[in-house]
């Protein structure tokens, strides 16, 4: 029993030093890495369920595919991987010491002779002559010798190169010593609180006060790695790691206020630098500590190190004007701050307008005449969502200022239902005044019949005066059919009228009543329009004022496809960022450095110092001569050892002839 | 018992490094310590800790290259002097590019670049001409054109180094930011180690293979430089704006260089070694080298791709905890790169312990050479991280 016990744990031991093993794990390793790149990881649940299917989705899961780097499976091959190397340095350092040790004066003749490196060279000085050479000669290319003396010959047995065991060791102890250092600063601790069921993740999205003790870390957590946004003039004490589809909130031995974030710009409008301006407030220090931070610059206080990670919005305040489209409802003031919902009634229904995002800039590629690009900042712009009753959410960005394109000025309001959908556009053309006013109230005018009755009456009674064709019946049935089509398209684009006609006519006669409604229909729209601004007290219409007229058109025509009762319309903000927070305690890291040195010492030795052997076996003859048996081996590097053996053959022949002559 | 002298001076045939030295290695070594000494004295008020450090350290360090390999001590005379050339040709205005004779045609950075580019792929014609029709006069034409590529390119990159100052002096920054510069970096880097080679194994057969994969390189410069404007100067985000970049980058290059070689050379070691199982006497069996030559200069090139490519992975944590707030957060490229090293550590003891050689190990190179490239631009390419940098 005893024997059978010991090989299991000898064959064990043998099974884990292995060189099979360990590059089987190398390249388990290696292949492992590749699904974790390959797989986005940490993404929301949920777009890989909508990528996946539920079955798959449920699969990937169970084998930690979301997270590959903390997956059981992964951590098992590392730990057989340390184990692996542990192992190996065991096993083969007995032997590299009894080798670094041993010089091998015992070398038989026949085993010299079997060496792929060696020499038979024969001599007549006398063997302390013989001797003197050889010493001297392997002193001057640093061997270190030992000399044996037998009764039929004498071996001088030499080695070089004790650096290349160095280098195994170095390598392999450092692997050992920076994998260590990494296990320190990993998750292993909260992963074996999870299992044990002491901590479990957050998943849902609510302040962090509100979050329950079991996803609390305390402020003693060894190491930490974690990030908070931090609007401007707010302090923080905690910082969120994120777990898979949730996080943990760990608690800060101290807190940090951002006074102030800032970008700077060069001269081509791309960022420079981000920066903030910190304050660390922490019981054991009277005075706060005042520093500014900014990429690759971090500051470390009592071994955790912040970072200047991301930015973002902090709740900007925003004041918005809300336009309904519909002339029956009146406009809306509102004021309302980032991150924020707010409920509203618009017509017959109330909509939850959720702000999402401010920006300040908003630099886009831009085409000009000549076909060149340039970047041209289009100013701030408010992203928002509009949710429904039935909850079905489309998603605006909506700029403050007017954009120019081919010289003339547009509101721009980006419309998508999802955030993988791109973005379409509603262009409101804006007026000399640089607002939406005309626009607004040339959409009113047409949604107005009694205005509509009053625009397009005028406008036939002008045309008909002179006509023939002066019939008051025939009149009043023109105007009529001009009010409708002018409240069809006015509510539903036209789409609408298209399909009116689809339903009202017959097939073949359709394109041809198309036609004909369009005139109408233009001349109705045409009326109107000549008559808002004739109440501002134009009446010669300009080249401009009828591209305006073109341009308004087109967006009213796009009103239906819209999806919101409103233009929502910026007219003032507050700017107030959030600043990223990347904050690490990695005590771990200084370990894993010297672990970095070591294996890079330690490979330059393994690679560049060849481990050489040369004995000189010196043989007196009967005929009062002497052989002398030059031989060698390396373990790198054959060909320049084929080079060097050969340098030393000719010059000990050289040597030995030479004194001999 | 004392053995005479002069016995022992010849014992090995083998000078020592002083007594090898021939008076241009000395002239050569004052003109780097006086060069350094300019530099210093003139802009050491600009100059933080860490960039006067690197300024000695670099005085022993290229004097030491340059002993232990003399072609460094012209290439880097010939750098030195056309790189000047061109800061001189541009006095101070950045126009001058479009509008001096030399700067236009010759010296500005895009020129010199275009020249290094028809310079590679030209050495690349000659070198395999050479090879097919057995001839040196070619052979050593290619190197020669090797040699003026390397020291256009080499200069290119130091004048660029100069424009980004001129464009704009807060776009200054050393050339290794984006795809297009370190591209010229790789042919460069490439070009210097097959050279070394070249010289230490008399052997200039190999030129056509490692040109090959310089002048592919060269193909996607040129590409990427007139479809998508690559060489236009652009300031560094503020992720790049670090002193690690200046060594992080090239240490990374030394081992996609010496990857890239190692890969070509296993190209020819598996023509090598079909035409030697065809016909032994056959034509390509005797013009290529050695097999045992082929196996260990992949090795050689493999050993120091790797050891440097430890130096870059480390450096790259380095600069990682500073500027993402951890040394590893398995990024895309992190991660890669991490594929890449353990891909190599797995070839190198193969061959340590198990003394692997022949076919299978040269075929390895060369998979290896295409991981290595995935690394390098796949990721950029297909998978998104941090590391965006030098997207396409």
């Amino acid at each position: 029993m005893m024997t059978n016990a010991r090989s299991t744990s000898s064959r064990l031991f043998h099974f884990l030093g292995s060189m099979n093993l360990a590059i089987t794990l190398l390249v388990l390793l290696a292949i492992a890495s590749v699904i974790g790149t390959i797989l986005q990881q940490n993404k929301p649940y949920t777009d890989y369920e909508v990528k996946f299917g539920s079955f798959w989705f449920e699969i990937y899961r169970m084998l930690g595919l979301y997270d590959v780097y903390s997956a059981i499976w992964f951590l098992v091959i590392l730990a057989f991987l340390i184990l692996s190397i542990t192992v190996c340095v065991i096993r083969y350092t007995p032997g590299i010491l009894r080798e670094l040790r041993h010089y091998r004066e015992s070398a038989k003749e026949k085993s010299l002779l079997a060496m792929k490196h060696h020499a038979v060279l024969t001599t007549n000085l006398p063997n302390p002559d013989i001797q003197a050479i050889a010493q001297q000669a392997l002193k001057s290319e640093k061997f270190r010798f030992r000399i044996a003396n037998n009764d039929s010959h004498t071996t001088l047995a030499a080695m070089s190169g004790a650096g290349n065991r160095w280098g195994y060791w170095f390598t392999h102890l450092g692997m050992i010593v920076l994998l260590l250092g990494g296990l320190l600063d990993s998750r292993l601790p909260l992963m074996l609180a999870e299992w044990q069921g002491k901590l479990k993740p957050e998943t849902r999205n609510i302040p962090a006060s509100e979050v329950p003790q079991i996803s609390r870390l305390g402020p003693q957590s060894f190491a930490y790695r974690g990030s908070v946004d931090v609007p401007e003039g707010k302090r923080a004490n905690v910082i969120f790691l994120n777990v898979r589809d949730g996080y943990l909130v760990q608690r800060l031995p101290f807190e940090v206020e951002v006074k102030d974030f800032r970008v700077e710009h060069y001269s081509t409008g791309q960022p420079k630098s981000f920066e903030s301006d910190i304050v660390i407030y922490d019981p054991d220090h009277k005075e706060p500590i005042s520093t500014t931070i900014s990429v690759n610059h971090p500051m470390i206080y009592k071994g955790t190190a912040i970072y200047q990670a991301s930015f973002g919005d902090g709740g900007s305040e925003i004041d918005m004007r809300l336009r309904p489209f519909n002339v029956q409802y009146a406009n809306q003031d509102v004021k309302g701050n980032i991150f924020q919902n707010y409920t509203l009634k618009a017509s017959n229904a109330n909509y939850q307008v959720e702000l999402k995002d401010f920006r300040i800039f908003n630099i886009n590629p831009v085409t000009d005449e000549k076909g060149k690009v340039h970047q041209k900042n289009m100013g701030p712009s408010l992203i928002f969502r509009l949710r429904n009753a039935a909850g079905e959410a489309i998603e605006y960005t909506n700029y403050m200022a007017p954009v120019e394109i081919e010289g003339r000025p547009y509101f721009i309001s980006g419309v998508r239902t999802s955030p993988a959908d791109p973005q379409r556009f509603l262009h409101i053309p804006a007026d000399s005044n640089s607002s939406v006013d005309l626009f607004f109230n040339y959409l009113r005018k047409l949604q107005d019949n009694a205005a509509v009755r009053k625009a397009v009456t005028n406008m036939t009674q002008d045309s008909m005066k002179d006509s023939e064709l002066s019939n008051p019946a025939m009149q009043e049935q023109v105007i009529d059919s001009m009010i409708r089509l002018t409240e069809m398209f006015a509510s539903s684009g036209f789409e609408g009228i298209q399909q009116d006609l689809a339903q009202r006519f017959p097939k073949e006669k359709v394109e041809e009543a198309s036609k004909a409604f369009m005139k109408v229909l233009q001349a109705a729209l045409r009326a109107v329009y000549m008559d808002t601004l004739a109440e501002q007290g134009k009446t010669e219409l300009t080249d401009k004022d009828w591209l305006f007229f073109d341009d308004s058109l087109a967006a009213i025509a796009n009103l239906p496809f819209y999806g919101s009762p409103w233009y929502v319309q910026m007219t003032n903000f507050k700017h107030i960022q959030a600043s990223g927070l990347q904050m690490t305690r990695s005590p771990g890291q200084n370990i894993v450095y010297l672990g970095s040195i070591m294996l890079t010492i330690g490979v330059f030795l393994l690679f560049y110092i060849a481990r050489r052997r040369l004995w000189i076996l010196i043989k007196p003859r009967d005929d009062g001569q002497s052989d002398v048996i030059l031989a060698g081996t390396t373990n790198r590097n054959q060909k320049d050892f084929d080079h060097y053996f050969q340098g030393l053959q000719s010059a000990f022949q050289r040597a030995l002839t030479a004194r001999g002559a | 018992m004392s053995v005479p002298q002069e016995a022992m001076q010849e014992f090995l045939d083998k000078p020592s490094l002083l007594q090898r030295l021939k008076t241009f290695d000395w002239i050569w070594a004052a003109l780097v310590v006086l060069g350094a000494a300019f530099v210093f004295m003139r802009y050491h008020t600009a100059m933080d800790v860490y960039e006067k450090s690197f300024l000695v350290l670099a005085v022993p360090g290229l004097v030491g290259l340059g002993w232990h390999w003399r072609s460094i001590e012209p290439y880097t005379l010939a750098v030195t002097l056309i790189s000047l050339l061109g800061i001189w040709l541009y006095h101070g205005d950045y126009a001058n590019a479009e509008k001096v004779f030399g700067l236009k045609y010759m010296f500005s950075s895009q020129s010199a670049i275009m020249w290094m580019s028809a310079l590679f792929v030209l050495a690349t014609l000659f070198y395999f001409a050479g090879l097919f029709g057995n001839s040196e006069f070619l052979e050593k034409t290619g190197s020669g054109l090797t040699w003026t590529a390397l020291v256009m390119g080499l200069s290119g990159l130091m004048i660029r180094w100069y424009e980004s100052y001129l464009v704009d002096p807060e776009f200054g920054h050393i050339p290794v930011s984006n795809l297009y510069e370190v591209f010229i970096l790789f042919c460069v880097i490439t070009g210097l180690l097959y050279l070394f080679y070249e010289q230490r194994y008399r052997n200039r057969t190999l030129g056509g293979f490692v040109l090959l994969i310089i002048s592919a390189a060269v193909a996607f410069l040129l590409w990427y430089s007139f479809d998508r404007d690559a060489h236009k100067i652009q300031p560094l985000v503020p992720a790049l704006k670090s002193y690690w970049m200046k060594i992080h980058v090239p240490a990374n290059f030394i081992g996609y260089g010496a990857f890239a070689l190692a890969a070509m050379v296993s190209v020819a070691y598996l023509i090598k070694d079909a035409a030697v199982k065809r016909a032994p006497d056959g034509w390509t069996a005797k013009r290529l080298p050695s097999l045992d030559m082929l196996d260990d200069l992949t090795y050689k090139a493999i050993a120091l791709g790797f050891a440097f490519f430890t130096i870059a992975t480390i450096l790259g944590a380095m600069w990682a905890a500073e500027a993402w707030g951890g040394y590893w957060s398995w990024d895309p490229k992190e991660t890669w790169a991490l594929i890449v090293w353990l891909n190599y550590a797995a070839w190198l003891h193969l061959r340590f312990t198990k003394g692997w050689r022949g076919t299978t190990m040269a075929w390895w190179a060369i998979i290896g050479l295409f991981v290595t490239l995935f690394a390098f631009l796949g990721v950029n390419m297909f998978l998104s991280g941090l590391h965006s940098y030098g997207e396409l």
